[in-house]
């Protein structure tokens, strides 16, 4: 037994983090001490991480008890004048004031939360199999706890900003989330990165959004080359409910998101939108599961990417329809462009249909730029590089257009400009 | 305006020109017409520098230039224009947003202003109106759904938007209706001036009908083995091109 213990990647990580002191519940905290003692982190033989090698952030040792908070964030946001909620390395640096938060509102840090609140947590994200969230819930520091009271419209978005620092450093950072019914919110997720390196976040988010709610999320990862990021986004959905997130993954070494959405109730909208955009060593993989449980419901999925160098993308993308889930629309799509020859992918969309009467579709393309095409625009007088962006942009042009929030677009396009030169 | 000189041009490894020769002056509307496989197309690729093609030997001086020597996109901003056969759909690539990009890189290249946004709109109302494309075509996609038509008058469209010295028409006649044909020819005509010029490659002599060359060549075999006025289209068209086979067979 001591000498499985040793050998365990999983233990040597753990061992210099911080035990959580938030008061999850005993049954959460329980589960996921038992999955760390009892397993490690993923091999490339688990189906579910075959193209993702982990070994990197399984060999960081985090130096957390020495971890200092820089505060130096330059405060980058996404949008100015919302509800901005700042953290750096997992811990709470800054929140709006009280009276500004609009009425119907309860947002704060987990770490200000009564032990009632924090109950829920885990009720969500709770796979036995996923040694990150067990990580996520034993060494949390901290996170957001939003609750949108039933009928309550937010006429301005709360956004969460995340910036890793220092080396070595090991973010653990929690989220729960809860949209009361007839309900209408959206988040906006900035995760930063600022004289990082070998640095790693591990983010969890449970999202419940009750009958007749909206919510929304655009999510941008952004933190630099040489750091990690895992992120878990489990989703439960209600009845008339609609879910929309946009997910956006423009740098960071080996970014992971794992998208559970459980459709448990009829007539619900679920909008997935994903681009990864990807140079030189970058290694981008996408999970995403949308698990249709109640009749009457739709989802569209689409997820564009584009790898330049030698970068690698995944995606596998799982709908489930099951049984008594009859009149489904599910539609799923991923399509890819590689710009260089040491580029790759793997794309896998899955469909599991255990009912009869549905609308499915889901298809996968992989190609390069029309060459054809590029030389028709050259012909115009449009200079190569131009005629290449041209095509990129058009290419995830469909995928731009369905984000709602101009300032998400906005930044979106100023870092496109940034790192890969391209002007919309 | 462009003398292109024992041209000599191959596609993976096969000679397809052997030694063109071909002058066209300012002011002059010059035919190619063939059989097919005679090399007609690989004239107008290599004038435009597609790539897949390798010149093995000749010159081609556009307006004093080295014209084999510049890229592709050089050649455009130079005044050279390629209408193509098989025109390109460009899925999210809306045809008046490259119009602009194109016609500002090539002022940019001219060392001459960029065109406002009022400027260029008012261009394109102007321009499309002389194809007689539908304006909301003009924004769409570039080709995305159009027809074989739409495709070649959005060709014309797009020449008049860049106001090319030399045009090479690369069988824009083919597939079209005659009021297409007609719009299309029309469009070309409105654009000639004493400065442009305009090369016209087809396989049917209908469209000089409408275009009307002061000369018409017979590119056979990777040469031009026959020059002529228009009453010579209209001989091909009556006779086809075996007369002439067996006239450079027996020589």
């Amino acid at each position: 037994m001591n000498e499985t213990i040793q050998t365990n990647k999983l233990h040597l990580f753990t061992e210099n983090l911080t035990e959580t002191t938030l008061p999850f519940s005993a049954e959460t905290l329980q589960h996921a001490q038992q999955i760390i003692h009892t397993s490690d982190f993923p091999t490339t033989r688990k189906e579910a991480w075959k193209y993702t090698r982990v070994g990197k952030i399984a060999a960081i040792r985090s130096n957390a008890p020495n971890q200092q908070i820089t505060h130096s964030s330059r405060n980058q946001v996404i949008e100015k004048n919302v509800l901005t909620f700042v953290f750096e390395n997992g811990e709470f640096i800054s929140a709006p004031a009280q009276e500004e938060l609009p009425k119907g509102l309860t947002i704060k840090p987990l770490s200000v939360c009564t032990k009632e609140e924090l109950q829920t947590i885990g009720c969500l994200a709770n796979d036995s199999e996923d040694v990150f969230q067990a990580i996520n819930t034993a060494f949390t520091k901290d996170g957001i706890y939003v609750h949108v009271a039933d009928n309550c419209e937010l006429s301005v978005p709360v956004q969460l900003i995340h910036t890793l620092t220092g080396e070595n450093t090991v973010a653990n950072f929690r989220n729960y989330i809860s949209v009361g019914n007839f309900a209408k919110a959206s988040l906006i997720q900035g995760y930063f990165s600022e004289a990082a390196t070998n640095s790693f976040i591990n983010v969890v988010s449970e999202i419940k959004v009750g009958q007749n709610a909206n919510f929304s999320i655009h999510k941008m990862q952004y933190e630099s080359a040489g750091n990690f990021h895992v992120s878990t986004e489990a989703i439960a959905q209600e009845k008339d409910s609609t879910f929309t997130i946009h997910t956006f993954t423009l740098n960071g070494s080996l970014v992971r998101n794992n998208l559970h959405i459980a459709v448990n109730g009829k007539n619900c909208t679920t909008n997935l939108n994903g681009i990864y955009l990807l140079k030189e060593n970058q290694h981008v993989d996408n999970h995403t599961i949308v698990d249709h449980k109640a009749p009457h419901c739709q989802s569209n999925e689409l997820y564009k990417g584009v790898m330049d160098d030698a970068s690698t993308a995944v995606f596998n993308g799982k709908v489930f329809v099951r049984q008594d889930a009859q009149k489904i629309n599910a539609f799923q799509s991923n399509a890819n462009v590689l710009l260089s020859d040491a580029a790759s992918i793997n794309s896998k969309p899955e469909l599991e249909i255990y009912a009869d009467d549905v609308k499915c579709s889901h298809g996968s393309t992989t190609g390069q730029l029309d060459e054809e095409a590029v030389f028709y625009l050259r012909a115009r007088g449009i200079s190569e590089i131009s005629a290449r962006q041209l095509m990129v942009s058009a290419f995830i042009a469909d995928v731009l257009d369905k984000v709602e929030n101009q300032a998400f677009l906005d930044f979106t396009y100023g870092i496109l400009n940034e790192r890969f030169g391209w002007e919309f | 305006m462009i003398k292109i000189t024992d041209l000599h041009a191959s596609i993976n490894g096969k000679e397809i020109l052997k030694g063109l020769n071909l002058e066209v002056k300012a002011g002059e509307i010059h035919a190619i017409m063939g059989p097919n496989g005679a090399g007609k197309s690989t004239l107008a690729s290599v004038l435009a520098g597609r790539e897949d093609y390798e010149v093995t030997g000749g010159t081609i001086d556009f307006e004093g230039k080295d014209l084999l020597e510049l890229e592709t996109e050089d050649r455009a901003r130079e005044g050279l224009f390629l209408a193509f056969q098989y025109p390109v759909e460009i899925p999210g690539v809306s045809n008046i947003n490259f119009l602009r990009t194109a016609l500002n890189e090539i002022r940019e290249y001219r060392g001459e202003p960029t065109v406002s946004a009022k400027e260029f709109m008012s261009m394109v109302r102007e321009k499309s109106a002389i194809v007689e494309l539908d304006a909301k075509l003009a924004s769409r996609s570039v080709n995305e759904g159009f027809s074989g038509g739409e495709k070649k008058r959005n060709e014309i469209f797009q020449m008049a938007m860049l106001a090319p010295k030399l045009a090479i028409l690369d069988e824009t006649d083919s597939g079209l209706d005659i009021d297409a044909l007609r719009i299309v020819a029309n469009g070309v005509n409105t654009l000639k001036s004493a400065d442009n010029a305009t090369i016209v490659i087809t396989h049917y002599q209908r469209l000089l009908d409408y275009i009307v060359p002061d000369f018409v060549h017979v590119l056979y075999d990777g040469k031009i083995v026959k020059t002529g006025t228009k009453e010579l289209a209209l001989e091909l068209e009556e006779r086809g091109y075996d007369w002439i086979k067996a006239e450079i067979d027996a020589q």
